[in-house]
């Protein structure tokens, strides 16, 4: 299987400036390799950093040291020190990311919220209309709400939203920070569902995923974010390999 | 997006004062990109958006631009009488006050059309449909077409200045803080339909703006500025989740948050 994203001696530390230049850093010398068609389930323990990684690799975080490579039009491509023509375009076309919150016009109806990264793509408006409901009908989001904004909605429902906006488009690598927290199991099960069905396209999947039983369903590799630092705690967890 | 940029910025600089204005400034822009200029009052943001649209000459440096017949023109190297033509027709302007921007002594449908009539249409006709299609877009009263805009609201003013600016389908469209007076409730159907607007029309825009959550929306890339210089750039979300420069944190952490 090809590498999708190639990552080596990454390190993050935060410097906040007005508080006295403190650094925190947050990772150090990570190297990781995720692979067409297989699920990499980020693991550690809360404030480990696995947001920051995952962030780092949509290039939504700006990496202090070390490289990240993606498999773009083809080509290993370097995120880091990239243009921003260059995020941008793999963006559109490469990385999707399904984030834990909805971050939207406020006026927006649902069913152009969840088509707008198709539309971005030059598709129709029919065409991202109709995949837009496929996926919203799936994750059991009523008709009803599709014209409204989603603002008003439940967590829960906003979630299903950004992630019917995330699997909208066939992403060769998809980061998914947190898919299923607010969901209930019978949605969880739809999630890990268009998880297999993204893998089995072949795309490369990076999640984080709180729900053991569901990283249980979808993981194909476990990758453990700064493990010194939790030697005292979910070490021990059973179900992360040595 | 394509590869070309329609406008280089190259070390602009205009300054009143030491850090009054903007100095050594650099940057390109695509078309369909929209590029945020943020930070606080003072920092030099609208003096490098006066400079931009020509309507204020650097001190220094170089904008070149990319006209529709594919030339690349230097700005300030054109006649006053070119950069004017260029200002009409294949520009916009959107100021933040709109009575900066429109005729308030003529109807909606003459602020429209006056733009249009400026690139050569003449048929009362198409131009009376053409106002009224684009009122339409922008969501005002079409029959409200023949009233003054002095009895207009500041957010129907603001709707029919935008319409005044896209009706000669430019292709670089300057806004200075196009939010800024309006009503929240307001402020989220204009960034809506700018948004539209800017993916339909394949626009570039350059938007000054001191709210951080309008550039999230709108802008692809932020240019962070502070006592006229350029203090930070990179992707919008980028820029606010991850501040690297001790201004732009700053200037993030002091958003309140509803």
């Amino acid at each position: 299987m090809q590498t999708m994203i190639e990552v080596q001696g990454l390190t993050k530390v935060f410097t906040l400036h007005n508080q006295g230049a403190i650094k925190l850093p947050v990772f150090n010398g990570i190297d990781f390799v995720a692979k067409q068609g297989e699920c990499t389930v980020l693991f550690g323990e809360s404030g480990s950093g696995k947001s920051t990684l995952l962030r780092s690799l949509y290039a939504n975080y700006l990496p202090t040291s070390g490289s990240i490579v993606v498999r773009h039009r083809g080509e290993m491509t370097a995120l880091t020190g990239a243009s921003s023509q260059t995020l941008l375009e793999i963006r559109r076309e490469t990385i999707g990311y399904v984030s834990q919150f909805l971050r939207v016009i406020p006026r927006v109806a649902t069913l152009d919220v969840v088509a707008q990264p198709l539309r971005e793509r030059g598709v129709n408006v029919a065409t991202a209309h109709a995949k837009a409901a496929e996926l919203l009908e799936q994750l059991y989001i009523p008709e009803r709400l599709w014209s409204l904004p989603p603002g008003t909605f439940s967590g829960g429902e906003q979630q299903r939203v950004n992630i019917a906006r995330g699997f909208i488009v066939d992403y060769p690598i998809l980061l998914l920070d947190e898919p299923t927290a607010s969901l209930d199991q019978r949605n969880a099960a739809v999630v890990v569902d268009l998880i297999r069905q993204a893998r089995n396209r072949g795309t490369a999947v990076v999640g984080i995923f709180h729900d053991a039983e569901v990283r249980d369903a979808v993981a194909d590799q476990i990758f453990h974010v700064n493990p010194d630092r939790q030697e005292d705690s979910l070490f021990t967890d059973e179900r992360v390999p040595a | 997006m394509n590869r070309e940029p329609i406008l280089q910025v190259d070390n602009l600089t205009k300054l009143y004062a030491a850090g009054k204005g903007c100095e050594a400034v650099s940057f390109d822009l695509y078309p369909g990109e929209v590029l945020g200029i943020v930070g606080e009052s003072g920092s030099g943001k609208s003096t490098l958006l006066n400079c931009l649209s020509v309507r204020l000459a650097p001190d220094e440096g170089d904008i070149h631009y990319l006209t529709r017949a594919d030339e690349w023109v230097n700005l300030y190297g054109l006649s006053e009488s070119r950069q004017r033509h260029l200002q009409r027709t294949e520009w916009g302007i959107v100021h933040q006050h709109p009575r900066d921007g429109l005729r308030m002594g003529v109807s909606a449908g003459a602020n429209i059309g006056e733009r249009l009539m400026a690139t050569g249409e003449r048929h009362y006709g198409n131009l009376r449909q053409t106002a009224q299609s684009w009122m339409n877009d922008v969501e005002l009263d079409i029959a409200r077409i023949d009233d003054k805009p002095t009895t207009y609201s500041g957010g129907m003013q603001q709707r029919l200045q935008i319409a005044r600016n896209l009706v000669t389908h430019p292709r670089l469209v300057f806004m200075d803080e196009p939010t800024g007076g309006l009503d929240v409730s307001v402020q989220a159907r204009l960034l809506d339909l700018l948004r539209q607007l800017v993916t339909e029309m394949n626009l570039a825009v350059v938007i000054v703006t001191h709210d951080l959550a309008v550039a999230r929306l709108l802008a692809q890339r932020l240019i962070v500025m502070r006592h006229g210089r350029v203090v930070e750039t990179g992707l919008t979300d980028q820029v606010l989740d991850d501040p690297q420069h001790a201004y732009t944190q700053l200037l993030v952490s002091s958003v309140l948050t509803s």
